[in-house]
């Protein structure tokens, strides 16, 4: 199994060797982190730009330890306070970067496809830190991870995925992921924000979280925002808390060593009880840590690929 | 294509006892001794080294597997390998690292090697066991311990095949010579 | 001039021919049709139409010529051009421009251009209210006055039914249809399709009822102060079961589709290419079926392109931000061609379509062979087999999602008010 493709733009891209190559990539990284000396020569010369026009400190921290783990030089540009792309269209920008000659660009955008256009662009690699409601493919890699970490498979479970499944890129992500595997997903959330058919790609949706995390092996959480846009997709935060915030309580339905998941930044006390994000079931924290190792192994295929 | 064993089972055997007993012999003993294969042959060699120092000694030494492809230095003008975890759950400061490798020839794998154990701790110092030293080296660096010296020709190449990984034990030259 | 088109098969629907017939032309008038009309060696071209298609030329009543203001993406001069390639004799443009086209004077300007430089015959369609704003009426009498053929809002819907109830009542007095957009905005708060394309995507939908919600209350209005309404590019199954309904008990409703609405479904947007971007958005298989079956039996009566050109810089961009909008000109016969060659139509419909059925809502005398009628004639054949290029549009919108498809169907020889446009090879 070799890797070939230029970019990582969706996991709809992906077969299910490639993320199997990725995630058996990132476990010989995941090492590194753990030593003292938190530093290989690897992608030694090669240079690695971060492009984000949305606020992200968490995604762009991660992406940047795992380059500078791995010896890339990387610079980082926040189009909301650069004045690099000031009125300027993104094809340009990404024109603009590539005359310096980076290997790798990793763009974070508020609307879908907006990396496509970077990676038809231009010769450097590009990896979607996240476009819009889209994807964010490296996110549903390093929960894959995590759960192949914690579980030893990801055949045969139940995944259930709570929030606004609507305007989640890490849902849709993680769902295109899953569904390359033997596994049960089953959506939850407010009417308002499961996407009209999703049934079709084989997912069941279901609005009570009692119901839901019945059995599971594996709880995703999703951050939620009340406001998209110009309209409320619920009526308060305060009764989203009481619908669908995740108490210990709803865990004692699922199966004993049922895992919890969620991508941050955690609302506490509004998707996610106190209890339940520092308890037991909780591997939180482990994929932060996995993050590292899982982009690590995807800058390392990115830029050794096959030409 | 001729076909040449040069070493057979128990060749190779009688040449991983005597490079045991150097090995013993130059250190005084298994004092501080770690033993550290190289993937992927280097690995069972070194398991096989622990073996005899071990009924020898009467000691167990720890051994950690070493995979170098972070560390080569023509990794993005060869097809890209796969990285294969590092596996070394000891700590190597102010020990004596044995490194164990199946063939030598250009030196390459034994620098990133180096350069791998020194990220990883400062040993007291490093040491180099290998089955095959085929000579043809392009940077210093020699073996302190070699099973067989055999310069090879033009259109020659030697094979260590072990029984862990190749299903039988033997070290064959083929070639057109 | 005195052009001769012999031996081609002549469909003419209005006058019920379909058969091996001569066309004489002399000046700008159809002087005969018949069997084997005689050389008097004093014509300036004589075709051989052999294994050819002779039609009325095509009306078409959705384009965006964008001039006034947006001459970067077309001009009148160059979209007719575009028009006269794709076998169109007259256009309908809406009245997106800049100035908006709600006053006498852009009438004016867009009617003395077109006779100025046009390849083809424009007619203007006014603003429904003032500035596209869904506010006040236009000077819809003006206009009239000026030379538009129909009234309409087209980019968006007239959202306030009271102000759409005046627009239908007013539009009477003059006789010209209203043209309605069909979309809910308050439903409406993206780019594409609400289907399986969007789970996968991400992207913010148009969902099919943003679209019936307005076809069914346009209809609603338009039966009750008895008005003609047309429904124009009609795009959703659900839709076209509306018009269906009503159409048995109320008959001033006509509507149209565009080749792209049973061309493409909302999986050419996955990869965004924002040239499948449109308004309103590439449907689901099951759409695409039902407007082809509305095509068979007459729910749906015209075909039109809604040609809406863009220079490359509207386009190439993220999805979200880019313009909505197909150049269709130069690809609708081929693609309507399609709906033969699957056996949807007949050539004798397909033909209907485009011309007779046009002509009727917007009370033109063209889109028929009638002899004495003014020569818009056009020759084509559906079979001849061609590739899509843009570069090779005549248009200035090289906007199309059909770059590179293989099509069926070609247009050969334009022919307006006598004079000869377009040819392409045959001569």
């Amino acid at each position: 199994m070799n890797w070939t493709k230029k970019d990582l733009l969706e996991i709809k891209d992906l077969t299910k060797d490639e993320i199997l190559l990725i995630l058996e990539t990132a476990e010989s990284f995941k090492e590194i982190s753990l030593r003292e000396i938190k530093k290989v020569p690897t992608l030694r010369g090669k240079t690695v730009i971060t492009l984000f026009y949305e606020p992200s400190t968490r995604t762009r921290t991660s992406f940047e330890i795992a380059a500078k783990r791995l010896s890339a030089d990387t610079i980082n540009i926040s189009a909301s306070t650069s004045s690099f792309v000031k009125g300027e269209t993104l094809k340009d920008t990404g024109k603009n970067l590539e005359s310096m000659k980076p290997d790798v660009i990793i763009i974070r955008h508020s609307m879908p496809g907006a990396p496509h256009i970077l990676a038809r662009t231009l010769k450097s690699s590009i990896i979607n830190a996240g476009d819009g409601a889209h994807e964010h493919p490296t996110q549903a890699l390093l929960d894959l991870f995590t759960i192949k970490e914690k579980k030893g498979k990801i055949d045969g479970l139940k995944i259930v995925i709570i929030g606004d499944i609507m305007h989640s890129r890490v849902a849709r992500s993680n769902i295109f992921a899953l569904k390359q595997f033997d596994t049960e997903i089953v959506c939850c959330g407010p009417a308002t924000m499961i996407p009209p058919y999703i049934e079709k790609l084989g997912i069941a949706v279901e609005y009570n979280i009692n119901r839901a995390v019945k059995d599971a092996d594996v709880v995703m959480m999703l951050r939620i925002q009340k406001e998209r846009g110009r309209i409320s997709y619920i009526p308060s935060i305060r009764e989203y808390a009481i619908l669908y915030g995740l108490k210990k309580a709803h865990l004692e339905k699922a199966k004993k060593d049922v895992i919890v998941m969620h991508p941050g930044p955690m609302n506490r006390g509004v998707e996610i009880s106190d209890e339940v994000a520092d308890g037991e079931y909780s591997v939180i924290l482990d994929q932060v840590e996995n993050g590292v190792a899982v982009r690590m192994a995807i800058l390392y295929l990115l830029t050794g690929r096959e030409q | 294509m001729k076909k040449k064993v040069f070493l057979d089972k128990k060749a190779i055997d009688r040449t991983l006892t005597r490079i045991t007993h150097e090995i013993l012999e130059k250190n005084k003993g298994c004092e501080d001794l770690c033993l550290i294969g190289i993937r992927t042959r280097g690995v069972f060699l070194a398991k096989r080294i622990q073996e005899k120092i071990k009924k020898i000694e009467k000691k167990e030494l720890p051994l950690g597997i070493l995979d170098i492809t972070m560390y080569r230095d023509d990794l993005f003008k060869i097809k890209l390998p796969v990285v294969k975890k590092t596996d070394i759950s000891f700590d190597i400061n102010n020990k004596i690292v044995l490194l164990i490798d199946d063939v030598m020839h250009t030196g390459r794998t034994i620098r990133a090697a180096i350069d791998a154990l020194m990220d990883l701790g400062r040993p007291k110092k490093i040491q180099l066991a290998v089955l095959v030293d085929r000579g043809n080296r392009e940077l210093p660096i020699h073996p302190d311990f070699a099973g067989i010296f055999y310069a090879i020709g033009a259109g020659e190449e030697i094979l260590v095949k072990l029984k862990e990984n190749d299903g039988k034990d033997e070290v064959i030259i083929v070639g057109t010579q | 001039m005195k052009i001769l088109i012999k031996k081609g098969r002549v469909i003419d629907p209005k006058n019920n021919i379909d058969e091996i017939l001569d066309v004489y032309i002399n000046g700008n008038i159809i002087e005969k049709i018949g069997k084997n009309i005689k050389e008097k060696g004093v014509e300036d071209f004589v075709i051989d139409a052999t294994d050819h298609i002779v039609a009325p030329g095509f009306i078409d009543v959705h384009v965006h010529l964008r001039e006034p203001g947006y001459e970067y993406k077309e001009t009148i001069k160059t979209g007719t051009m575009a028009a006269a390639k794709g076998g169109f004799t007259s256009v309908v443009c809406m009245a997106n421009t800049e100035p908006v086209n709600d006053n006498r004077s852009i009438t004016e300007f867009i009617i003395k251009k077109a006779k100025l430089e046009g390849s083809c015959r424009v007619f203007p369609c006014g603003a429904i209210t003032k500035g596209l704003k869904g506010e006040e009426l236009s000077e819809i009498g003006d206009m009239f006055d000026a030379g538009i053929v129909a009234i309409s809002d087209d980019g968006k819907s007239v959202k306030h039914s009271g102000v759409l109830r005046k627009a239908l009542e007013y539009s009477k007095i003059f006789g010209i249809p209203v043209i309605s957009h069909c979309e809910d905005t308050d439903l409406s708060h993206g780019f594409i399709n609400e289907g399986v394309a969007s789970v996968l995507s991400g992207l913010d939908t148009v969902p099919s009822i943003a679209e019936e919600i307005i076809v069914q209350r346009d209809i609603m209005i338009a039966k009750y102060v008895n008005a003609n309404i047309h429904l124009t590019h009609i795009s959703t199954a659900g839709s076209v079961d509306i018009i269906a309904r009503e159409k048995r008990n109320y008959k001033y409703i006509t509507c149209d589709t565009c080749p792209h609405y049973f061309s493409l479904t909302e999986d050419a947007t996955l990869k965004f290419d924002t040239n499948t971007k449109v308004n309103p958005p590439l449907r689901s298989k099951k759409d695409i079926e039902a407007i082809k079956e509305g095509l068979k039996n007459g729910i749906i009566d015209i075909i039109a392109t809604d040609h809406a050109p863009h220079d490359l810089p509207s386009k190439d961009m993220e999805f979200n931000l880019a313009a909505s909008g197909i150049s269709g000109l130069e690809t609708a016969l081929a693609l309507s061609l399609t709906l033969f060659h699957e056996g949807v139509l007949t050539l004798g419909e397909l033909v209907k379509k485009f011309t007779v059925n046009p002509a009727r809502l917007l009370k033109l005398p063209y889109g028929d062979l009638s002899e004495g009628n003014a020569a818009d004639v056009i020759v084509f054949n559906p079979y001849i087999e061609w590739i899509v290029d843009k570069n090779t549009f005549l248009s200035k919108g090289k906007n199309t999602p059909f770059d590179g498809w293989k099509l069926k169907g070609k247009n050969l020889l334009t022919i307006v008010d006598g004079k000869i446009v377009y040819r392409d090879g045959l001569i």
